[in-house]
């Protein structure tokens, strides 16, 4: 990992990933599933650019993120559904 | 001076907003903004490129060329926003996409050119909502953000030339490409390529891609018939003809070649005829003042988006002179259109992929077996909730045209979903602040 790897952290445990990182790519990192759906199944990303909300998660406190749209800032708060 | 956008001002105008930030989006914005006016180049994606030139990989020359444009033109770039409403004529109302926190913005313009791009065409089989299945573009999009791949088993599907594509890039990441698997049968593909002869450009490109995952059996005429495992992917069964066969794996990319992005379009009362957007010779759309480029005109790849969005800039800021020199290169172009549609059509068979229990609707876990009997998308939807879900249909929307020949239903505004402080507070300037931009801005319009 080169020395400017930010840090997130993903339902409280941290995660290090190199700049550039999207939230959805450093969830799947994590291990963690994206969201449990309507009838309880893990979910994880299908499109990787936005169209169909399988990566939506509660980033820094805000709801339904599409978390492979958004890029990881140091110390972002990061919990799937 | 490059201008920066400011968030503070919560409301801008522009002569000309330029949705998406693709190659078409690129190409627009740079050409309309040589004129001297104002433009605004609005994209979801935080980078541009859109997802053809998406960052995070080695680019064609052809990308480099038009980013240094874009670097060097006065285009103000909104990188990370996306459009939700349209709530009067000349207005667009955005939502940051790209921040943790919901914010909007109230966008003005006098003209809109639309270059929305496309997505994957998904189609549903038993196992496609397993963690680890994702779209060919889905996988490689997944990648370039930063999901690591070195050593990974990837088995790459569907149709399109996207497939070779995104094998030879995840392959050049150090992916261990297990088998590229094309739906269309051979003597399609083989068609395809004597006429892409005329192009040497594109058969260079194909034989490099081809290449770079040579060591991966291409199976055509050949799908993935279900994705096995418990919480993820562990396998996946292909078929070929009579044959099938199971392949473990740690990633299935599976994708069906590309949908346009029309929901913008059809808010704005866009024409549609056979699922692209109407236009004419200018690009322009049936609403006036509003054009569109690339993608949504047709599927025909990064070089007739090119061309479309040079002519979209062009003749939206009256320099038809210049635009006409583009139209003939672009007219031969489209003929790729037509090479994709019929080369790529899908297999009748692909039909029968779903089982009863296999979701179709995966916002609502809506199944293949709740849909059969309903006579339209409409009639589902109040009936099932399918396409009613954060996506709105994007996903399942293509799959149920396919599998039982819907048209998708109207689109309403928020058309993605927005935060509850985006849809009620109003974002506008003060209106003095507004008014004397708009004067401004009659200005710098009369000298066109």
């Amino acid at each position: 990992m080169p020395e400017q790897a930010i840090s997130i952290v993903v339902n409280g445990a941290p995660v290090s990933v190199e700049p550039g990182t999207t939230v959805a790519a450093a969830i799947v990192i994590s291990g963690s599933a994206t969201r449990v759906s309507v009838i309880g199944q893990p979910r994880a990303p299908l499109c990787g650019m936005g169209i169909c909300f399988e990566c939506r998660a509660t980033i820094n406190g805000f709801a339904h993120r599409r978390s492979c749209q958004v890029l990881c800032q140091p110390g972002m708060d990061v919990r799937t559904q | 001076m490059k201008e920066q956008f400011d968030i503070k001002k919560r409301s801008d105008i522009f002569d000309i907003i330029v949705v998406g930030a693709g190659p078409a989006g690129i190409a627009a914005a740079v050409r309309a903004a040589e004129s001297g006016i104002r433009v605004g180049l609005l994209d979801d994606n935080p980078t541009p490129g859109g997802q053809i030139w998406r960052k995070g990989a080695t680019q064609p020359n052809t990308a480099r060329d038009w980013f240094a444009k874009l670097e060097a033109s006065p285009v103000v770039r909104l990188h990370g926003w996306h459009v939700f409403a349209h709530p009067d004529s000349g207005v667009l109302l955005a939502e940051r996409t790209a921040s943790a926190e919901p914010e909007a913005i109230e966008l003005h313009y006098h003209k809109l050119i639309l270059a929305t791009g496309a997505r994957e065409r998904f189609l549903p089989f038993p196992g496609w909502t397993l963690p680890n299945v994702m779209g060919a573009g889905g996988l490689d999009a997944m990648v370039r953000g930063g999901l690591p791949i070195a050593g990974k088993g990837v088995v790459v599907a569907g149709t399109g030339p996207l497939l070779l594509a995104v094998a030879a890039h995840l392959a050049h990441r150090g992916a261990n490409i297990l088998a590229i698997c094309e739906q269309a049968p051979l003597h399609r593909l083989a068609a395809f390529s004597l006429r892409l002869l005329a192009q040497p450009g594109k058969v260079a490109q194909g034989i490099n891609y081809r290449w770079a995952a040579r060591s991966a059996p291409f199976h055509t005429g050949c799908w993935p018939v279900a994705a096995n495992g418990q919480d993820h992917l562990e396998s996946v069964t292909l078929q070929r003809g009579e044959q099938q066969w199971d392949m473990a794996c740690d990633y299935l990319a599976c994708g069906y070649h590309l949908v346009p992005n029309l929901e913008l379009p059809l808010l704005l009362g866009c024409r549609t005829q056979d699922g692209f957007v109407t236009v004419d010779k200018w690009q322009q759309t049936s609403i006036p003042g509003v054009l569109c480029a690339g993608e949504p005109t047709g599927i025909g790849g990064v070089e007739l988006a090119i061309l479309e969005g040079q002519i979209a800039g062009l003749a939206a800021t009256g320099r038809v002179d210049k635009a006409g020199a583009l139209i003939q290169t672009r007219d031969r172009s489209q003929s790729f259109v037509r090479a994709l549609e019929q080369t790529f059509a899908l297999d009748p068979r692909l039909r029968s992929l779903p089982s009863a229990d296999t979701l179709v609707c995966r916002c609502e876990d809506v199944s293949f077996g709740a849909l059969n009997g309903y006579s339209s998308a409409r009639d589902a939807k109040l009936h099932t909730r399918c396409g009613m879900g954060p996506c709105q249909g994007r996903i399942c929307g293509a799959a149920t045209s396919f599998l039982f020949g819907w048209t998708a239903d109207s689109v309403r505004p928020p058309i993605l979903p927005a935060s509850f402080s985006s849809l009620a507070a109003p974002v506008s300037a003060p209106a003095d602040e507004l008014a004397s931009n708009h004067i401004s801005n009659q200005n710098r319009k009369d000298t066109l």
